[in-house]
């Protein structure tokens, strides 16, 4: 059968690829505290025994503000950078855009660590702050990304026209540019405090004593009795990230609709 | 209505003193000289690139200039913002805001002047009348058409009632008939407000049917400024003769030339005297007399002229049903020429191949040297 392979292939890869996230709500509600089949039938006492965890609110707090922070941050270097990129010529500008949107394809262990060493090096202590930073060094190529395309879709007359009305640079941004962004900052928004929740690596290195949600999770799997609240804490995760980055595709789009450009691809 | 041209009297509205423009090392404006009249429909004509638009952006201010004055309505604008001067400016992409509805765009302008509700409603709805869009108000901006588009731009322009319009190729991006439609009623729109319009324009066609006068630019100069009847019948250089409508021509040879008269030897047309206000630049295109395919007259048999007359064979014929345009060579010249002849009732249409006798007069050529 022709594309026969292909089919199986795609098959494949989609079971790998979500199996294991269907597994966690499934192990979420399972009576049992060992984490394997056969089920043992239906409860939600893991997800309210998840709540008198000691570890777990500091966690979800410091996770919280860093990925609050990281979010802010991330996204007004992003209407700097996308500003800066797509209304002025300057030298170097190929390069230097490439060089801010490297850490999107650098491992980030590397960066974790090199981070670490600069850190330690010049005696910044670890704790939320650099958390943040680590954060915000990497969503910030995805907040570019997102606005970029948001300012390129801008006619750039649209602000002279603003000027030529009477209006000043900076009333001009706000009455025009910034509405007509606003998709693209939200999506912008959602997108970073979704990958800065779920970062582990960078958290685990630049947290020193601070624990982030995901590195709380992991510490937690030292003990089984632990394992069924972990799948409960990790089942709302995932549906709270399905749920942002949802959200942040459709103002994406929504953009995109009212500037009437086209679609040249998201992250969703 | 108020009469058409505004008289050569009519006070300075806007005077370019000079005015360079260097975009890094290159040369966009070589020295601009010229003055708009108060309420003067007045054009920039020229080819892509020649520097229209910047000439027309350093008037509402978007652009600096690098040497020389810019004066509006006499005052020196170097020191003035763009959202300071008393210009507005309608777009070539209309710059419609696409999150605001039309009235929103309409009354943009007057958000500084923090009118009250109704007051402002009836200066929007008063602004949608005149460009033919009474109770569009309420209408997204991003739902309107091309044409709809582009009265909402003069609306949202006018209403602040600026002393000088500016339009840069405004009708561009509409189709034919849209755009034959719209020089009308822009040309009303100027006749009703009275305000100096400033339109750039590529389209020859559009600038002579529209303006009061015509700055025809190439190479960031004005080659030559006048009303369109004197742009089209003395051109005053080759290049401008080229650029708008067809101009034959012909080579010729001085034979001797004195203060008041030159007289050449020009193909098919022999010895032939020109008066100084008859002779243009030919831009180093070599001497050559000039004329317009409709100057000439196709004679049919038997039709009496009282004036000069050469022969000449018809090598092609186009008919256009109004118009015939034919090509013909003049006995003794070695190329051909275009004529136009207007197909009036009882006027035959010539074949090609036939001998014809071709009417002229010495006061309709031009020289070129
Ligand atoms: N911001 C700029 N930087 C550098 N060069 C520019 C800039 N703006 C315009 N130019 C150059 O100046 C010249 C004149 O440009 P301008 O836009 O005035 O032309 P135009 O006559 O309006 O042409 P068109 O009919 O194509 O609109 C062009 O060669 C253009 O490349
Ligand atoms: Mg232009």
């Amino acid at each position: 059968m022709k594309g026969g392979i292909f089919r199986i292939y795609t098959i494949a890869y989609l079971v790998f690829l979500y199996a294991p996230i269907i597994l966690l709500p499934i192990f979420a509600f399972n009576n049992a505290t060992v984490i394997a089949f056969p089920l043992q039938g239906f409860t939600t006492k893991w997800f309210t025994q998840m709540w008198s965890e000691p570890g777990l609110w500091p966690a979800l707090q410091n996770s919280l503000t860093v990925a609050i922070s990281t979010a802010i941050l991330s996204t007004v270097l992003g209407v700097l950078a996308a500003r800066a990129s797509t209304r002025y010529r300057f030298p170097g500008k190929a390069p230097v855009m490439g060089l801010i949107m490297l850490p999107l394809v650098l491992p980030e262990i590397i960066v974790a660590v090199s981070l670490l060493v600069v850190l330690l090096g010049i005696g910044v202590p670890l704790s939320i702050l650099t958390i943040i930073l680590g954060h915000v060094l990497m969503t910030t190529p995805f907040a570019i990304a997102i606005l970029s395309s948001a300012f390129q879709g801008l006619d750039r007359s649209l602000e002279e026209a603003a000027y030529d009305l009477g209006e000043t640079p900076v009333s001009a941004f706000r009455l025009v540019i910034l509405p007509l962004v606003m998709p693209g900052i939200i999506s912008s928004l959602l997108i970073s405090f979704t990958l800065s929740l779920d970062e582990f690596i960078i958290a685990f290195f630049l947290g020193g004593t601070h624990v982030t949600l995901p590195v709380y999770i992991f510490s937690q799997f030292r003990f089984p009795a632990a394992v069924p609240v972990i799948m409960a804490l990790g089942t709302l995760l995932v549906a709270l990230s399905v749920l942002l980055l949802t959200i942040a595709e459709y103002y994406r789009r929504r953009g995109i609709a009212k500037s009437g450009g086209k679609d040249t691809g998201g992250f969703i | 209505m108020i009469p058409k041209t505004p008289p050569a009297s009519a006070p300075t509205m806007i005077e370019f003193r000079d005015v360079h423009k260097w975009y890094g090392d290159y040369h966009a404006l070589r020295g601009i000289n010229a003055t708009i009249r108060e309420g003067e429909f007045f054009s920039l004509l020229g080819p892509s690139g020649c520097g229209k638009t910047t000439l027309l952006r350093t008037i509402a201010g978007f652009e600096g200039i690098s040497e020389g004055v810019v004066l509006l309505d006499g005052r020196d604008m170097a020191d003035v913002p763009a959202n300071k001067r008393p210009t507005n400016m309608v777009f070539q992409s209309y710059a419609i805001f696409p999150h605001l509805t039309v009235a929103e765009n309409v009354g943009f302008g007057l958000r500084r002047q923090r009118l009250p509700k109704a007051e402002l409603a009836g200066k929007v709805e008063e602004a949608l009348t005149m460009v033919g869009l009474r109770g569009f108000g309420a209408r997204a901006a991003h739902a309107l058409s091309g044409g709809q588009r582009q009265r909402v731009a003069l609306a949202r322009a006018l209403i602040l009632k600026p002393k000088v319009l500016l339009l840069d190729e405004p009708l561009s991006a509409l189709d034919k008939k849209m755009r034959e439609q719209m020089q009308v009623e822009l040309i009303r729109l100027q006749r009703q407000v009275g305000i100096t319009f400033i339109l750039v324009t590529h389209d020859q066609e559009e600038a002579l049917v529209m303006s009061d006068r015509i700055a025809v630019m190439f190479e960031g100069q004005i080659a030559q400024l006048s009303d369109a009847e004197t742009l089209y019948r003395r051109p005053n250089s080759r290049k401008v003769a080229d650029f708008i409508g067809t101009m034959n021509f012909l080579p010729a040879t001085v034979l001797n030339e004195s203060d008041a008269v030159v007289e050449v030897e020009a193909e098919g047309f022999g010895r032939l005297s020109f008066g100084a206000d008859q002779v243009a630049d030919d831009g180093d295109a070599g001497t050559a007399i000039g004329f317009r395919p409709e100057i000439l007259t196709l004679l049919y048999e038997g039709q009496a002229w009282g004036d000069r007359e050469v022969s000449a064979v018809v090598e092609e014929v186009v008919y256009y049903g109004d118009m015939t345009y034919y090509d013909v060579r003049i006995d003794g010249s070695s190329k051909t020429v275009r004529l136009s002849a207007r197909n009036v009732f009882g006027r035959p249409v010539f074949d090609r191949g036939v001998r014809v006798r071709v009417g002229w007069n010495p006061g309709a050529l031009i020289l070129f040297r």
